[in-house]
């Protein structure tokens, strides 16, 4: 029943992708439309809205979910391809040790770069 | 390719050849069979054995697509030997080969075991917590006529094994259950009368389970009785999500028509047969 659960997830995580990755979207691409998320004008990525983003905890919050959910959706949908490659019970272990441990690893730099960036 | 005025024809039958005792690897060999109009596959390997070559072999048995028997790749897709028209899918060249996905045996006989092991694993039958049937039946089971329908349509299955030659998952992953062994699990977890879904989560929602198909739907494109094994897996899915989200309670196995499960057996019941596997426990 683990691979259910697993997959049960990784559907979960896809609906979350879209909403939130719909809202970075949205911030990135339709600040001039409302300028609700670049308050300073010009590019979303400028400095100053950047900053200002940042400032406001919702945004490193949802960051850092759309980053762990991104990242289980991704590395989960990573793992299926390379289990069906045809590989042993040793090599799938390997896999699983590698994908969680690069996971973990990258959701700790991208979660202490939003707090980081929060702090500033 | 002449065509007389009765549609009868040359066809070029391009068929693989495999003697694991005397070949080094698999080979094409060809045979001219002239055909009838409503002539099948099945009776085009006949007079290729009859009048040609009677080394060719392959398995047949009932020869109106009931039994499964003749699965085999025809025109680059599996399906029954004896469901095929052979003027129906080609008008010069016909190739026959084995059900991929499968050791060959020999010629187009397919090594059916892994299949059929897989499908054992599923638990195929009636489950019950309550009591064993075969031990004490006291009555008919009772379903209405919704219920039937809910695994009607997966009960068609003839275990021929095409879907598992068309599956692009089993192609490279022979762990994989396959659409037929799971579609069989579904067909016994949706039934009313069987109370085996928390055991069979186990397999289906393990990592040879259902999480491994992709939907890509070539099982219920070639599936010869039109019992959309693809369907039945995405159905499971939605099962198992409900079940481990504790989205919808399952509902209890039906009962009988007649007396409790554990009441005295009704005169003129008789007794069961003996066990032909042993018992644990």
């Amino acid at each position: 029943m683990r691979e259910a659960q697993f997959w049960t997830w990784h559907v979960l995580a896809g609906v979350v992708i879209l909403v939130l990755g719909g809202l970075h979207m949205i911030t990135m691409h339709l600040d001039g439309l409302w300028g609700l998320f670049s308050p300073f004008g010009g590019s979303a990525i400028a400095w100053d809205n950047v900053a200002e983003r940042s400032r406001q905890i919702i945004f490193p919050i949802l960051y850092i979910l759309l980053l762990g959910v991104a990242l289980f959706h991704g590395f989960y949908g990573l793992r299926n391809i390379l289990f069906e490659l045809g590989c042993g019970k040793g090599v799938r272990s390997l896999i699983n040790f590698v994908l969680v441990a690069g996971g973990l690893v990258l959701f700790a730099y991208g979660s202490w770069a939003a707090i980081a960036a929060h702090a500033v | 390719m002449d065509t007389d005025s009765k549609g009868t024809k040359d066809i070029l039958f391009v068929v693989r050849r495999y003697n694991p005792e005397t070949d080094g690897a698999p080979y094409n060999q060809e045979y001219t069979v002239l055909v009838e109009p409503g002539m099948t596959v099945l009776d085009g390997l006949h007079q290729i054995k009859n009048t040609q070559d009677a080394t060719l072999v392959w398995r047949f048995s009932c020869r109106m697509g009931v039994c499964g028997s003749c699965g085999m790749l025809i025109n680059g897709k599996p399906t029954l030997a004896c469901n095929t028209q052979i003027l129906h899918v080609t008008d010069r060249v016909l190739t026959v080969g084995p059900l991929p996905n499968f050791e060959i045996i020999k010629d187009l006989i397919p090594d059916l075991q892994p299949m059929f092991a897989k499908h054992i694993s599923g638990r195929p039958h009636i489950h019950r917590d309550d009591w064993d049937p075969r031990a004490a039946p006291a009555d008919e089971y009772y379903q209405t006529p919704e219920e039937l329908i809910r695994f009607l349509q997966f009960s068609y299955c003839i275990k021929c094994g095409s879907c598992m030659a068309a599956c692009p998952t089993l192609a490279r992953d022979k762990s994989y259950l396959g659409p037929m062994p799971l579609a069989q699990v579904h067909r016994y977890n949706v039934d009313t009368r069987d109370g085996g879904f928390n055991e069979r989560k186990k397999i289906a929602g393990g990592s040879a389970g259902v999480a491994r198909c992709h939907y890509a739907g070539e099982c219920s494109n070639v599936c010869p009785k039109g019992v959309d094994p693809a369907r039945a897996i995405q159905l499971m899915k939605r099962d198992l999500v409900f079940s481990y989200l504790r989205l919808k309670k399952r509902k209890g196995v039906c009962g009988t028509i007649g007396p409790a499960p554990h009441a005295k057996r009704r005169e003129g019941v008789p007794d069961p047969p003996p066990y032909t596997i042993e018992q644990k426990g």
